[in-house]
């Protein structure tokens, strides 16, 4: 008896249609010629274009420092979560806790935006980084909270009670037990929250202000108003950079559990 | 006296997410069917007393067009979405552990390429002087004034291909765990690949399934990019229409009511699936029980 085919001809095909659109993006971003039909041989020149352009600069000092300073916020708020749900997980209060921290998962983006854009109006907080970096936050911290809790589940709390047992303070006990053999975890929330965070384009949409671009925004603004092939090139450095650091992060994880 | 103090440090460790989820994701809900009852005021702000005005001036044809196209557009999506990655994921599943590895990883990459350059990347190929285009003219398919943009079957297409990914990953889950041997039973006892597929493997990854039609039907539901840059005026989403009323007439309470709108219809699907998988989660229980 032998198994169908079918569903590895799928498979292929949806592998092909799933990376062809970007090979083309890439292969284009050397391409001189303004539309993707016409191939008129190899250049750098939108490249060249792209670091010519102060606006994409600002865009990328704003996308970063937004980035780094909601990775941060989003790694402590989201670990003590996780620790929390995972040390009373059956309480009343973390269930309340968990179903708060699971609906930014669900809940469309356009709502999320939209909502938090009511109430930074309702106060009266004007928009800008502060608001950007405020709604990245809260959804950052439940990916964070949703990879962490991930690892947790894993641990043996009993490694902590031999630390207190044997002398240690909370803290140290924490510090020296707790938080190494959660590294894998708290990092790859990291990433995690960093990626999201570079990348998000609605959210920002709505809660941005005048002077706060950030990259997705500036790129967005791109491809509506022109400037196309100049995409391309900016499009693919965004790609080389994610996969180097998927790899990277990959080449780690599987180091630290071959260790 | 030592409850006391375990349950002061549960509150202690769970207040700063309490709170700041609290505040930034509890009130603003809160506040966007509170507002949807205020007028506008001229300035682009939110008005003084309460109206209906705003609820009752969504029941008006081109709405319901709105809503309908939105319904179905998702809908079409994910069902596209799920007929690709039944196939996609069972493969994987079967296949050998250095090729599962692999073919994961191929499907999780795109998971971290920014969302806007893959949307990109389909509008400049769709574009009027686009590869596609030019592909399809050359073999005579279509005509040099037919445009593959900005029509609801480009909003799917490219849906399709953003979602795809997300659907892929949780029927693979659940294939991973399912008992191939109860496929190949089946087709001992006569039955052909297809009959096999359909009701032993399908029923076998229901709450995968279940949980894949939710990861794209929700979102979609939800969609503002895609329609808006390659969708046009004729593929036009309940997002855009969110987008327009905060951004070109700057009328927050009917931006407020829309959004309500889209989070009761978001809320159907959720509980739904939630029942169907408490009763499928009971069914399974039966059949562990069963000798």
């Amino acid at each position: 008896m032998r198994r169908s085919r079918f569903p590895i001809a799928i498979t292929a095909l949806v592998l092909g249609f799933l990376y062809l659109p970007i090979l083309l993006l890439v292969v284009n971003s050397f391409n001189p010629a303004r539309f993707s039909s016409r191939w008129e041989g190899f250049s750098l020149g939108w490249y060249a274009k792209l670091f010519q352009s102060p606006e994409i600069w600002q865009a990328v000092k704003n996308t970063l420092i937004i980035a780094v300073s909601v990775t941060t916020v989003s790694v402590v708020l989201g670990t003590t979560a996780a620790y929390a749900l995972h040390r009373w997980g059956s309480s009343r209060l973390q269930s309340v806790h968990y179903t708060l921290i699971y609906q930014p998962l669900v809940v469309p983006e356009i709502l999320m935006g939209i909502s938090l854009l009511m109430a930074f109006v309702a106060v009266g907080v004007p928009l800008g980084l502060f608001t950007i970096f405020l709604a990245h936050v809260t959804f950052c911290v439940s990916y964070v909270a949703m990879t962490v809790l991930g690892r947790l589940q894993d641990f043996d709390f009993s490694v902590i009670e031999a630390a207190r047992d044997l002398g240690a303070s909370p803290w140290q006990s924490t510090r020296k037990i707790l938080l190494p053999m959660l590294m894998p975890g708290i990092v790859a929330g990291a990433l995690l929250a960093f990626t999201l965070s570079v990348d998000d384009f609605v959210i920002t949409f709505f809660v941005a202000g005048p002077g706060s671009t950030t990259l997705p925004l500036r790129i967005y603004s791109m491809i509506k108003y022109g400037a196309p092939p100049m995409i391309n090139a900016l499009s693919t450095l965004l790609l080389a950079v994610t996969l180097t650091a998927v790899l990277v992060s990959q080449r780690l994880a599987s180091r630290r559990s071959g260790a | 006296m030592a409850n006391k103090g375990r349950r002061r440090t549960e509150w202690l460790i769970s207040l700063p997410t309490l709170a700041w989820l609290g505040l930034f994701v509890v009130i603003p809900t809160l506040l966007v069917f509170v507002i949807a009852f205020r007028p506008a005021n001229p300035y682009g702000g939110i008005g003084a007393g309460w109206t209906l005005d705003t609820i009752r001036a969504l029941w008006t044809p081109s709405y319901l067009a709105i809503a309908w196209r939105t319904l179905w557009i998702s809908l079409l999506t994910t069902v596209i979405c799920l007929v690709l990655a039944l196939p996609a994921g069972y493969t994987i599943a079967r296949a050998s552990e250095r090729w599962r590895n692999r073919l994961l990883m191929l499907v999780i990459i795109p998971f971290w390429t920014s969302f806007l350059v893959r949307v990109f990347a389909w509008k400049s190929l769709l574009h009027p002087e686009g590869l596609i285009k030019k592909l399809l003219e050359a073999v005579g398919l279509v005509g040099p004034e037919t445009t593959l943009l900005y029509h609801p079957a480009a909003v799917v297409l490219v849906m399709v291909y953003t979602f795809l990914p997300f659907t892929i990953l949780p029927i693979y889950a659940a294939a991973e765990k399912f008992d191939f041997r109860l496929v190949e039973a089946a087709r001992d006892l006569g039955a052909r690949p297809f009959q096999s597929f359909r009701k032993v493997f399908l029923p076998g990854i229901r709450r995968g399934v279940l949980t894949a039609f939710l990861v794209v039907f929700i979102p979609a539901l939800g969609s503002y990019i895609i329609p808006d840059l390659v969708g046009g005026p004729s593929g036009e989403m309940l997002g855009n229409k969110i987008a327009q009323r905060v951004f070109t007439d700057r009328n927050l309470p009917h931006a407020s009511a829309l959004s309500a709108v889209l989070v009761l219809a978001v809320l159907a699907p959720l509980i739904a699936v939630l029942v169907l998988q408490r009763k499928g989660k009971k069914s399974e229980i039966i059949m562990g029980e069963a000798p």
